[in-house]
């Protein structure tokens, strides 16, 4: 599993960041997570709000701090 | 740090941005809003096709305006099929008819100030601003 974080690197972005390492520490899964900060390559992913995150390609969030607990249950499904 | 986005869900507006004079307004009317910070205009098209990241990103407003030129409310319903509910405003409503309304200065003012006017609570755009201090005029410049 891919896991990314889109942001230009705000106190939001690595807030997520820290989420999601910590949602995918608790769920003891092999993910890899980076970090997308060109502001191009975020709008190629068609987000216009940030922080976003990116699921093997896909956006499953934009505009939100998600929780580890909300992280968890999207990187569950 | 580059240019941030984390502007917290303000008020996204979509005109229907179509091929008639009305259709040309509301684009133009959407763009002058946006311009005076009113609210932030967005790809309707990104939302008919369904982009991941165009639907995440509208899921993230407090408001949404939908501003279509004329009776068939393109804009609305697009919204609506992605399960949106917007705020919805036909410039036929506010005296704008299709084939004989003039795209100028004048107009695009007159339909603004209309749509800003109307609902004014409802789309007044009060954002909490980002983490940077990015936050937006409310107000209608030119009003």
């Amino acid at each position: 599993m891919k896991i990314e974080i889109l942001g230009v690197g705000c106190p939001k972005c690595k807030q997520l960041t820290a989420n999601t390492e910590v949602a995918v520490k608790e769920l003891n899964i092999q993910a890899e997570v980076g970090k997308v900060t060109d502001i191009d390559k975020i709008t190629d992913y068609g987000v216009m709000m940030t922080p976003a995150l990116a699921v093997d390609g896909t956006v499953v969030s934009a505009g939100k701090v998600l929780s580890k607990d909300e992280i968890k249950r999207i990187i569950s499904k | 740090m580059g240019e941030c986005m984390c502007q917290e869900g303000g008020v996204l507006i979509f005109p229907c941005s179509g091929a008639a004079d009305v259709g040309d307004l509301s684009d133009r009317v959407a763009r002058k809003m946006a311009q005076c910070g009113q609210a932030k205009m967005f790809c309707l098209a990104g939302i008919g096709a369904h982009v991941p990241g165009m639907i995440e990103s509208a899921k993230a407003a407090k408001k949404i305006i939908a501003i279509d030129g004329c009776q068939v409310l393109c804009s609305k319903k697009i919204l609506e099929h992605a399960g949106f509910t917007p705020i919805s405003f036909n410039l036929k409503d506010l005296g704008f008819e299709k084939g004989t309304t003039q795209v100028n200065d004048e107009n695009i003012k007159k339909a603004a100030t209309k749509i800003s006017g109307s609902k004014s609570e409802e789309t007044s755009s009060r954002n909490s601003g980002g983490c940077c201090g990015n936050e937006r005029h409310s107000s209608l410049c030119g009003r």
